[in-house]
Parts: C-alpha cells; sequence; structure tokens
C-alpha cells in the first residue's frame, strides 16, 4: 500500500489508516497474540471494533483532546490498541519502559502530565498506584489482566474490559455515540502530536520526545517503500513499546501497510513464537542476534562428532560464498551446488530453528554490530541490513538498500533525509521525520535543533567513498591527537572489543602524541583457550600476564592496526602500545557503570601510573598498587607489574594487500 | 482467569463464619516404637492458607501423609468436607479433593511440562483406555477441554516457556512451580504444600509465595503448607500449628504462634 501516496492526503493520521484497513484489508489479520498456546487472530475490523469500544468508553470517562495518556506493560493487543484509541480521541499516548521501577516511572508520568494510564498488571499497577501517593494527576488507571487485583478498591482503577463495555454500551443506547468518535477521528491532522517517546537517557533525566501524526507517518511510509513491505509481511513485537523503534516498526508501520502484528505468549517464548509466525521483517539489536550465536555454538559443541564436522565445513563454505550469494554477486558453480548442499543440511535447519526462514528483510541497530556476526547471519542466507536511527528522526536516518551492504556503515540516507557533517565531525541530519520538541524542555531543544530543522545527532561520522554513512563514536567523545589526526576511542574500542578474547578495552590518545589502549581480556573466553592449551594459571592476574596470552592479545591489536591502516581518516589512530590490565574493569569499583560502560575519568585517574608508563617509551613494565572492593564490600589492595608492548604501524597499502590475499 | 474451581466468594464466606473443611481428632501414629504422631488435634477452615511447622523429626510430613491417605493412623479420625473416613487410600483422598506436592520433587522427569500438568487431570477424565487410545470424538473432546484448564493453569503459573520441554531438564525451582501445577490441575479443594520454598533463592521463594497467595485468591483452593522459612510462614499463613517429636505445642494465628514460650523453646531458641 506504500505505493498509493495520493491516498496518504486523505489518511493523515493513524487513526484514519485503521478505518481504511477495516475496509481495504477487511479479511487480513492485522495482530495476533498466543494466548493459552493458542495464536488468537484480530481482522482490521476487529481491530477497528475494539479500538473504538475502548476510545468511547475512555472519551466518557473525560480523556479529552490533548491529554496524555500513559501506556505501561509488555507488548499487548490491547496495549498498542489504546495507543490508536488515545490518538483518535486527539489525547497523547506515553509509552513507559514497563520495567523501570516506580520512582523513575514516576519522574516521566508526572514531566508529561498524564491523567490516565493503560496497564497490563497487578504489578505494573501497583506501581502506578505507588507513584499516585505523590503524583496526585492520575485519575484512571487501566488494567489489562485482571488477575490478583479483584481485591483493589481503590478509586479510578477498573479493568480494561469494563471500559470497553461501557464504550459498547454507549453505542447500543445511542446510534450518535460511534459517529461522534468518527467526528473526532476526522478531526485530527497530521500535524497533531502523535506521541510522546521518553528517551531513557544515560546521562540527567529523561527527554519527551514529541513526535507528530506526519513524522511517524513520514516514517512509516518511507520505510515500507524502501523494502517494499506490503500487507503480506509477518513480523513479531518484542521490544519495549516505549522505544521508538517498536512504536513505528509494530505500530506506524504495520497501519500504513497494513502488515500481521504478532505479541508472544511471554517475553521467555519469543524464539519459539517467531518459529511458530515466521517473520518475514525482523528487527532486533545486536545483543539479539549474538546471543542467537552463541547459543547455537554451545549446543554445537555439545552436538556429535559427525554433526560438529558437518556444521563447520558448511559455515567455512557459508563464509565464504554465501555472503556474495545474498548479494547476487558472481559465484562458481561448484560453490554454489555446494551451498545449495549446505542449506539442505545445515543453513536451513539453522534458520528455523532461529525463526528466520521466511524473513525478507532484518535490521540490525542501536549500537555497533561485530562484523563477524553480521557475515555469519549474511552468509546463511538472512538478508540482515544495519540501519542508522534516532528518537529524535523517527527513527529513519540512513539505511542499507539490497545489494550495498557492510558490516561496517549504517547505509545512505533515506529518501526525504538530509545530512550533514558538521566542522566537529558531528553527524546532522533534517528530515520530514524529524521530532517537534523536547516536551517542555525549551533549551533542550534549542540545543538539539536548529531553527532551519537540523539535528545534532550527537554522533561523529563520515561518508566513505561510496556514499555511504559511517558512525564511528559520540561527538563529544572524539579527540585528536597532537598531529590533528581525529581520535576515535570508542571505534578503535569497539573494533578491539568485537575480539572474544577481549571484554573491555580502555583507548587513549586525545591530546597525546599517539594511541595507546589498557585491555582486559575475557577470562570465559580466555581460560576455555588456556584449558585447551594446557596453559595453568591461579587467578585473573596470573592468566592475564601469561606470555602466551599477551602473544595472542597482541595479534588481535595487529589486526585492528591493520584494519585502521584501511580507512584514511582513522590510519594515524593505530595503537601504539598498549597492556592488559592486571586486573578486570569492575562496577563495583566504580570503573564502569552497571551497563558496563567505562568511566574514563576515574579510570584516568586510577591508572595515571600505567597511562604514564605507555606514554614513557623507555618502561617496558609497570609496577602499580590498587585498591579493590570485594563483592562483600570489604576493601583490598591487588599488586601487579604490568608488562607493555610496542606494537609496529601499519600504512595503507599492508590493508590492501591482506584484502587482495583474503 | 476463570478457572471453575471453587469461587473466590468461598474465602470471604470463611472469614466471618469459618467452615471447616478438615477436622484432624487425637490422632497418632507410630512405626514400630517410633511414635511419629502422639494425639494430635487440629483443624483446617475452608479458604484459609494453614502452615504446619516445627523442628525436623516433628512430624510434619507424615501428618501431611496421614491427610491424603498415604498413611493410616492407629488412633483418631479425620473429617474432610464433614465426612468423617476410615481407611482411605491416597487415590480415594485425591478423588474427594486433596492434592499435594512433595518435598522431594515428584514428577515424570521424561515427561514434558505439559503433560505432567495433563496427568493431574487423570481422576477427572472419564473415557477410558481404549476411547483415548482411539483419541477420536468424545475422547477428543474432552481432552481438548481438558487442556483448556491445563493451560489457564500453565498461563497462570507463568511457565508457558516451558510448556514442551523435558521436566527433567529444568531448574530445580521451575520444577517446583511445575509440581504445583499438576496439583493444581487437580482442581483441589485442599492443597497440600510439602516445603514449596525448600531450596529456593530470595526470587524464587518471593515468586512462589506470590503463585500461593493468588491462588488463594483467585480459585478459593484451601492451602495446608509446610514451611521451614518462618519469614514466608508468618507472611502467608492465616493459622499456624507446630508440632515437636510428634506433639502439638501451639495452634493459632502467626503472631500467637510466634510469642509462644513453647514453640519459641522447642523451634526458634533452645538448642536440642
Amino acid at each position: 500500500m506504500s505505493g498509493e501516496a495520493s491516498q496518504a492526503s486523505a489518511h493523515d493520521t493513524f487513526p484514519k489508516l485503521l478505518l481504511r484497513n477495516a475496509e481495504v484489508f477487511a479479511t487480513r489479520a492485522a495482530m495476533r497474540e498466543k494466548d493459552l498456546g493458542i495464536w488468537q487472530t484480530w481482522t482490521w475490523p476487529q481491530v477497528l471494533d475494539e479500538v473504538r469500544a475502548l476510545a468511547i468508553g475512555l472519551k466518557e470517562l473525560g480523556l479529552k483532546r490533548g491529554d496524555r495518556m500513559a501506556i505501561v506493560g509488555d507488548n499487548r493487543p490491547r496495549l498498542y490498541w489504546a495507543i490508536c484509541a488515545a490518538q483518535s480521541l486527539g489525547a497523547i499516548p506515553v509509552p513507559v519502559y514497563q520495567d523501570s521501577v516506580a520512582e523513575e516511572m514516576g519522574y516521566v508520568l508526572e514531566h508529561a502530565g498524564v491523567a490516565f494510564a493503560v496497564v497490563e498488571n497487578q504489578e505494573q499497577v501497583d506501581k502506578l498506584l505507588e507513584i499516585r501517593e505523590t503524583f496526585k494527576g492520575i485519575s484512571h488507571i487501566i488494567h489489562d489482566e485482571e488477575r490478583g487485583l479483584q481485591h483493589y478498591d481503590q478509586p479510578g482503577l477498573q479493568s480494561y474490559a469494563s471500559v470497553q463495555a461501557l464504550g459498547r454500551k454507549l453505542m447500543q443506547q445511542d446510534g450518535e455515540a460511534g459517529k461522534a468518535w468518527l467526528a473526532e477521528v476526522a478531526k485530527g491532522s497530521g500535524k497533531d502530536t502523535a506521541i510522546i517517546l521518553y528517551t531513557s537517557g544515560t546521562t540527567g533525566q529523561p527527554k519527551g520526545v514529541v513526535l507528530s501524526q506526519d513524522a511517524c507517518m513520514w516514517a512509516a511510509d518511507t520505510a515500507n517503500r524502501f523494502d517494499n513491505l506490503t500487507e503480506q509481511e509477518e513480523t513479531i513485537a518484542y521490544l519495549p513499546m516505549a522505544w521508538v523503534g517498536d512504536h513505528v516498526f509494530s505500530y506506524a508501520q504495520s497501519y500504513a501497510s497494513g502488515y500481521c502484528v504478532n505479541c508472544p505468549e511471554s517475553p521467555e517464548t519469543v524464539i519459539a513464537d517467531r518459529r511458530e509466525i515466521g517473520t518475514t521483517y525482523a528487527f532486533a539489536p545486536p545483543r539479539i542476534y549474538e546471543n542467537l550465536i552463541t547459543m547455537t555454538m554451545v549446543s554445537m559443541e555439545d552436538a556429535s562428532a559427525i554433526k560438529k564436522k558437518m556444521f563447520h565445513y558448511f559455515m567455512d563454505h557459508a563464509r565464504k560464498a554465501g555472503g556474495d550469494i545474498l548479494d547476487g554477486k558472481q559465484v562458481g558453480l561448484l560453490d554454489r551446488v555446494k551451498y545449495g548442499l549446505g542449506e539442505f543440511l545445515v543453513y536451513g535447519p539453522l534458520k528455523n530453528r532461529y525463526g528466520l526462514s521466511r524473513v525478507r528483510v532484518a535490521y540490525t541497530a542501536g549500537e555497533a554490530i561485530g562484523p563477524e556476526i553480521f557475515r555469519f547471519y549474511r552468509s546463511l542466507g538472512i538478508n540482515l541490513k544495519q540501519l542508522y536511527g534516532q528518537t529524535e528522526a523517527a527513527v529513519y536516518i540512513t539505511a542499507q538498500p539490497d545489494g550495498e551492504i557492510s558490516a561496517e556503515t549504517v547505509g545512505k540516507p533515506m529518501g526525504g533525509v538530509d545530512i550533514r557533517i558538521a566542522d566537529n565531525g558531528e553527524v546532522m541530519y533534517r528530515s520530514p521525520g524529524v521530532f517537534t520538541e523536547y516536551y517542555k524542555n525549551p533549551d533542550a531543544t534549542k540545543e538539539t535543533k536548529t531553527k532551519d530543522g537540523w539535528v545534532h545527532s550527537g554522533d561523529a561520522g563520515f561518508f566513505d567513498e561510496h556514499g555511504h554513512l559511517k558512525i564511528i563514536d559520540r561527538a563529544k567523545d572524539v579527540g585528536k591527537l597532537n598531529d590533528g589526526t581525529m581520535f576515535p576511542p570508542k571505534y578503535i574500542e569497539n573494533k578491539l572489543k568485537f575480539y572474544p578474547n577481549i571484554k573491555e578495552a580502555v583507548a587513549f590518545g586525545h591530546g597525546r602524541d599517539q594511541v595507546t589502549a589498557f585491555i582486559n581480556i575475557d577470562l570465559t573466553s580466555v581460560g576455555s583457550w588456556a584449558e585447551r592449551n594446557n596453559i595453568i594459571y591461579a587467578s585473573y592476574q596470573e592468566l592475564a600476564a601469561h606470555p602466551e596470552v599477551y602473544r595472542m592479545i597482541e595479534g588481535h591489536v595487529d589486526e585492528v592496526n591493520r584494519e585502521l591502516a584501511g580507512e584514511a581518516r582513522v590510519a594515524g589512530a593505530q595503537i601504539a602500545r598498549f597492556l592488559i590490565l592486571h586486573k578486570e574493569l569492575d562496577p563495583d569499583d566504580g570503573e564502569i557503570t552497571r551497563t558496563a560502560k567505562v568511566r574514563r575519568s576515574l579510570v584516568n585517574e586510577r591508572y595515571a601510573v600505567l597511562i604514564d608508563a605507555l606514554y614513557d617509551p623507555s618502561v617496558k613494565r609497570q609496577k602499580i598498587r590498587t585498591e579493590v572492593t570485594f563483592e562483600d564490600g570489604r576493601r583490598g589492595t591487588i599488586e601487579g607489574n604490568v608488562e607493555i608492548r610496542d606494537m609496529p604501524r601499519h600504512g595503507a597499502g599492508d590493508a590492501a594487500l591482506r584484502e587482495a590475499a583474503e | 482467569m476463570n478457572l471453575a474451581v471453587a469461587p473466590a466468594e468461598a474465602s470471604k464466606a470463611a472469614s466471618s463464619a469459618p467452615e471447616v473443611l478438615l477436622d484432624v481428632r487425637n490422632v497418632s501414629l507410630s512405626f514400630g516404637g517410633v511414635q511419629a504422631i502422639k494425639d494430635v488435634s487440629f483443624n483446617i477452615h475452608k479458604g484459609e492458607i494453614r502452615a504446619i511447622i516445627g523442628p525436623n523429626g516433628a512430624g510434619k510430613t507424615s501428618m501431611l501423609n496421614v491427610i491424603n491417605g498415604f498413611y493410616q493412623p492407629q488412633v483418631g479420625e479425620i473429617t474432610f468436607k464433614g465426612r468423617t473416613r476410615n481407611n482411605v487410600r491416597p487415590y480415594e483422598a485425591a478423588s474427594q479433593g486433596i492434592a499435594r506436592t512433595f518435598q522431594n520433587i515428584a514428577l515424570f522427569k521424561g515427561m514434558s511440562t505439559l503433560d505432567n500438568i495433563m496427568s493431574g487431570r487423570i481422576l477427572k477424565m472419564h473415557r477410558n483406555f481404549f476411547w483415548q487410545l482411539l483419541h477420536y470424538g468424545p475422547a477428543r473432546n474432552e481432552e481438548i477441554e481438558h487442556r483448556e484448564k491445563v493451560e489457564h493453569i500453565i498461563d497462570f503459573l507463568e511457565i508457558q516457556h516451558i510448556r514442551k520441554t523435558p521436566v527433567g531438564r529444568l531448574p530445580y525451582g521451575l520444577q517446583k512451580r511445575v509440581e504445583l501445577a499438576r496439583a493444581l490441575s487437580a482442581e483441589p479443594d485442599l492443597l497440600l504444600l510439602d516445603e514449596p520454598m525448600a531450596g529456593m533463592n530470595l526470587e524464587e521463594k518471593e515468586d512462589m509465595s506470590r503463585f500461593i497467595l493468588d491462588v488463594n485468591d483467585q480459585f478459593g483452593t484451601t492451602i495446608a503448607l509446610i514451611e521451614h522459612d518462618m519469614g514466608v510462614v508468618m507472611d502467608l499463613s492465616t493459622r499456624v500449628v507446630v508440632l515437636d517429636h510428634g506433639e502439638k505445642i501451639a495452634d493459632g494465628t502467626p503472631e500467637e504462634v510466634s510469642s509462644n514460650q513453647d514453640v519459641i523453646d522447642a523451634y526458634l531458641g533452645v538448642a536440642h
């Protein structure tokens, strides 16, 4: 349906699209949910019926144009309908992360000034009631599941079903109620606010990103057209509803194209449910793809010798030929035949296992994906692509068109997006999908969005020779070496961390002559390697200092240097010296956050001796004492004598040579 | 959730005028020279959560075994749902509406979660083995009916993700939950739980506590449980009976029991 641009003006809001879909796709499934082990289906007219009943009920309860309505819970059809019901009345849905604690949630609800909340279950009701003790504005709490709530008699608390029953009763009593609702829908326009999405915000309080109907509609149409998505697609909704990706994938794009969104039985059953549905359009952050591979590798370790051998043989072949076959490049007949056999024996069953047999397009976004992981899926014949998006852009900024795939870039600007690179290397964009403002936060809006509509992405990047955008780091973290070379620490660290043996890395170089790095080995991975190679060790410290481990890590660093050498802008930022830390960076010591982000200032301070040693060419070993906090809270010190290795740096030619050799 | 068990109102009614569901009078049980239970009397009200506590070897599990007919007491009588019973067999007790879980999990390890729970409905199946074998017509309809009930329980206990997993492969905490599911699937009037939280970590205990409360609340099921975690007992139970060396030493609300000097001596304080 994406092609029908002429119709788009008549259907400028999602409730209007729902009315259209109920006519155009009268027999097609709009949503499914697995309940009691059986997939329950709602067609578009049935969804319309549910949304209308809820909307009329909500209106009766007092939900007005412009009111904010919170939506809290796992991906449930009823919660998606609540979004549409709110929009149909001109109210603004505010989905909230369902696992946030009452305090965090309270901030968002109070900031957004919500009066109504539609929540999933008792757990969320309890949170809402706790929040209501301090923020009195919440007048109505409507819950989907009844369980455990029979004896609650707080004012304003009622079940979703009862609100819908109220709506249905009104429609029966009075034929006008339905018409009045249609009139409300007709009042809506593309300029209306469609939704407020609070960004999780690693720093400071979350900000409410206001997206208009037009912005969401643009995102939906553009994405549907980009990948030729039609009403035939099947997707599974399992990522948080408060995240812009889910809102666009599972709501906006579905309404725009008419495709079916499936809600899993529970968060734990997603993989099995996906297999049953056979999704054709998929989206996941890199972590999920990584987990699938880990799962596979672990089960392969337990498989019989023949299966193991078969798996590795065909996976090696897939690595060689799979990606090219997918990209439609020239591949020899023998390789094709072998790939076909592999498809039958290994790739097919594996894809089936992942629930990705029918997938036409799969996306990864959110953070950098390891090139190995990315290639793994592509070599299986899964069209995994990358995109770059932000909440402030209604997701889409760039994406990889079919056949122009690379593990390192995030693709070309999508239709309607202008991108420019600011002088400091920051990516700036402008598109019809750009957010209206940060809710009740004009200062932040002014900081992020210029008067003529350009948005500061906060990410540093550049375009490569094919016109593909490459994101390297958060703009504020990018530094400069003394000779003026760009120094993107996270970009370098990520390259290191893609090696399973390296758990954490910290790169230094801003305001210095050369780049150096701390490395933490991954105890699980290196430990099992040590076991296989008869290397005996007693502690992390001992293993980290082992010459064989140093040799292995040296190899990884050298490969990273070669890769960097091949990229003109960062060739000068090759790692000159590195050391393996004598202890793991630990959240208990405050060196990394609980979500595993390095606290650079603290690391700089604690390990100043080591950093100085890295920049003193005469020092080959450095003694250090560090205070540590044990798990039970006791404190102690660890002493180490850390070896520093010098690394050769490569010219651009080396990288090219190596690529040719491959 | 509208599983057609005893309606939840039953529990409310019980609080105003307690109706005795099970009455144990002067029961004694001995194995040769060992007196496991000595002249114990107590009752269980309809709709309550009744805890049976006591130190190791106090006779708690023996008491449960007497209630569900596994042991026959030498002396004393037991009245269940107004009928005094003599020499019941365990399956008779089960068909009268008593279900239980075990201290050491007793599931069919090789069978899936679903099949294990379905097995709890065996007493409700009316078609005979050959009908079932044919799996056609009435037998099939009956199975669908039972499956629906079972699915409600799976949903209730949030174990959808392990529906098809053989229980032998499940972690301990989940096996405990499956066992509870199987007991529930018999739609019992009285549910006996023998240390439902033994060996669990704090989070699992909290989950299990919530499930027990929900079962009691939602289905109106009367529950008798043995538990060592005093915090759990105090939070969950309506009334507590305390056994020590086979004798009843206290009976009352958690507050009364926890302030009873005999109990403190026997259980909480003095070393044996």
